[in-house]
């Protein structure tokens, strides 16, 4: 094994409630986790677990309603959390921590043509000349594989992959630090998917760049992880290498988001959790999976801690605490 | 094929086309295919390939400027496409009905659930409005919506995508229909949610013997839930086989595309087969085979037919049928 790449993104008990008329929704609720230079952490989870509020807490893109926001986010040895929006806007979004927003083949803007589309965050962000920008988004639409003929057209001459991909170069463009792609590709038909995937791997061998990548289709970010990460009602419940989450992971609830999956080439039945994630405006106390979860026991009242499991995963489930392995061999972790 | 007694749906040679300003768009351009009781039989392809078209034909809700112009779609003993609309209104939601795509924006948004189900049941079986919304009831709970007596008086916009879509099937199923068309029924959903949908789905089919033609382009849903697949290509179909022979000897250099396209998980080592171009303009199509223009196989194997003349659906294998020169 070679020596583990630097850190570049650091999240510590980040926080970030939205103010409601029936009180506080816990959108993103004390999430730890590090994203190392140059590989992609993928977060999972299903609708309405936070993954897209954690993606707007890190580039701090709060709606109106936000409440409690706080935490800490290191990038590299600065906490950018310390800094006033002012600062944050200038030195810190586009310019080192970028995004692909959900939707994102619709989410440009229908008036403007792709090139000065793309090139804009150069400018805004870069303090580059138009020329300049222009340059750099010529290359980036290259670079991702866009026809440079293209750079004179709207978003709606364009088909969804050929959005998608100059959604992708926008991002690039300023050639950031870290991108978080949300959900890019849940849209699209499987073959303009598997291309848009094959980019995303391409571009993260290329560039330097480290991704994030929000999704609830785990086939699909298999693809291009390094690192996962499982969300569930506000928490990271589980976070570790991407390879052997996929080949055996370990908290309940991970274990029946991957056996939801419907597989290609195996004829087992696939498995399914009943019931609802929790609101997130009243979570569960104690453990917020419990309810669902075929392996509850008493202790499960409790909220448990990450317990570290083969010595760098964590796992949040008392399943894990070496008291409750050793004084209850009934609740042994099936592997 | 085998007996023809259960033959529930069988079609044979259908076209529809839209007839546009821009010339004759060929959506379904001669498909085959049969589906027997209690059969799940899938419909795959791209976006544009004629899937959705294909059902919207068998439901007769091909709007202007779009006409089923040739072919018979024999539900049940009865041609679908000559029979008079005031006969179709009493098979559609009834005999055979269908989740669409998006359940959003398929729900009327200014009625509350519990009426649009109930609206069913009062049409197609004469039920007043009290054992109507019992019933509505019952199909909610059935299809696991929670604090079903409570939802009924929900409105669209009030539900989850997950529960929108299952009030859609609940509608769907509200008539316990001989055969139901499932229109990318879990695409907007999910993993978890959709695994809960496609068990409901297995359910109605091993309990009341419910055909099912499932169209999505999501391969693992495919592979989990059919009997059969047709893969369609601009119109066409251009592989049909049992699931497991599918997915084992894909033949069809689209279907073996399309498979490769898919990924697995912890298989992440090599790139995504991806096929270049994109799916042809159905008003002006590539003379000779349609994929022809897309095709790697082609250049491979020098095949110098295939742009000139179009091949024929072959049967390769028992029940095994490609339309490629490759097999001639």
């Amino acid at each position: 094994m070679d020596q583990p790449n630097e850190t570049v993104l650091r999240a510590r008990n980040l926080r970030l409630y939205f103010q409601t008329r029936r009180g506080p929704v816990q959108a993103v609720d004390g999430v730890d986790f590090d994203l190392r230079k140059n590989e992609a952490t993928v977060i999972i989870g299903e609708s309405g677990c936070g993954k897209s509020s954690l993606a707007k807490a890190i580039l701090r893109l709060l709606p109106r309603n936000a409440g409690t926001y706080d935490g800490e986010v290191w990038l590299h040895d600065q906490n950018i959390m310390l800094l006033n929006d002012e600062s944050f806007r200038k030195e810190i979004r586009w310019r080192r921590i970028s995004m692909v927003p959900q939707a994102a083949m619709n989410a440009l803007n229908p008036v403007m043509r792709i090139g000065d589309q793309v090139s804009e965050p150069a400018i805004v962000h870069m303090n580059m000349t138009k020329e300049d920008a222009t340059k750099s988004a010529v290359r980036m639409l290259e670079h991702v594989g866009v026809p440079i003929d293209f750079l004179h057209r709207y978003a709606f001459e364009l088909s969804g992959g050929m959005r998608q991909r100059s959604a992708l170069a926008m991002a690039l463009v300023t050639l950031p630090d870290v991108v978080i792609l949300d959900e890019p590709t849940s849209a699209l038909d499987v073959l303009t998917q598997a291309s848009i995937m094959n980019l995303m791997k391409r571009m993260k061998k290329e560039l330097e760049t480290s991704f994030i990548l929000i999704t609830h289709d785990i086939a699909t970010s298999s693809e291009l992880a390094d690192n996962v990460a499982v969300m569930y009602a506000g928490q990271i419940v589980e976070v570790g290498d991407a390879r052997r989450f996929f080949t055996k992971p370990l908290h309940p609830y991970s274990h029946a988001l991957m056996a939801s999956v419907p597989r290609l080439r195996e004829t087992i039945e696939p498995e399914f959790i009943t019931g609802q994630p929790p609101s997130l405006l009243n979570p569960p106390t104690g453990c917020r999976f419990k309810d669902r979860c075929p392996k509850r026991f008493d202790k499960c009242d409790e909220a448990p801690p990450m317990f570290i499991e083969e010595g760098d995963r964590q796992v949040r489930c008392w399943l894990y605490d070496d008291a409750i392995q050793m004084s209850r061999p009934e609740y042994q972790v099936v592997a | 094929m085998d007996n023809g007694n259960n033959v529930l749906l069988d079609i044979k040679n259908l076209r529809t086309q839209f007839f546009t300003e821009g010339g004759v768009v060929h959506a379904v351009d001669g498909i085959n295919f049969s589906v027997r009781r209690g059969e799940v039989v899938g419909l795959v392809g791209e976006s544009g390939c004629g899937k959705s078209v294909t059902s919207l034909s068998i439901m007769r809700l091909i709007a202007q400027p779009g006409r089923i112009v040739e072919g018979q779609i024999i539900f049940d003993n009865e041609d679908l496409v000559a029979l008079p609309e005031s006969r179709m209104v009493n098979i559609r939601g009834n005999r055979v009905s269908m989740i669409f795509q998006q359940p959003q924006s398929s729900l009327n948004p200014v009625f509350r659930v519990g009426d649009q189900l109930s609206e069913v049941l009062q049409i197609h079986q004469d039920v007043g409005k009290e054992v109507g919304e019992r019933r509505a009831i019952e199909l909610l709970t059935m299809v696991g919506v929670p604090d079903p007596e409570s939802r009924i008086k929900a409105f669209p916009h009030e539900l989850s995508g997950g529960m929108a879509q299952r009030v859609m099937i609940a509608m769907a199923l509200a008539c316990v229909p001989e055969l139901l068309i499932a229109d990318e029924p879990t695409t907007a959903l999910d993993v978890t949610i959709q695994a809960q949908i496609l068990d409901l789905m297995r359910n109605l089919r091993t309990k009341m013997d419910t055909a099912i033609i499932l169209i999505t382009h999501d391969l693992g849903v495919v592979a989990e839930m059919c009997d059969w697949v047709n893969v369609m290509y601009a119109g066409r179909i251009v592989e049909q086989a049992p699931v497991v022979e599918l997915f084992k000897t894909p033949k069809h250099p689209y279907t073996v595309a399309l498979i490769g396209s898919t990924p697995i998980l912890g298989h992440a080592d090599k790139p995504l087969t991806t096929i270049p171009g994109s799916v042809p303009n159905l008003v002006d199509l590539p003379t000779g085979c349609k994929f022809w223009p897309r095709c790697t196989a082609r250049i491979q194997h020098n095949l110098e037919i295939c742009d000139k003349e179009e091949p024929a659906l072959k049967t390769i294998a028992p029940n095994h049928t490609v339309r490629c020169w490759l097999y001639e």
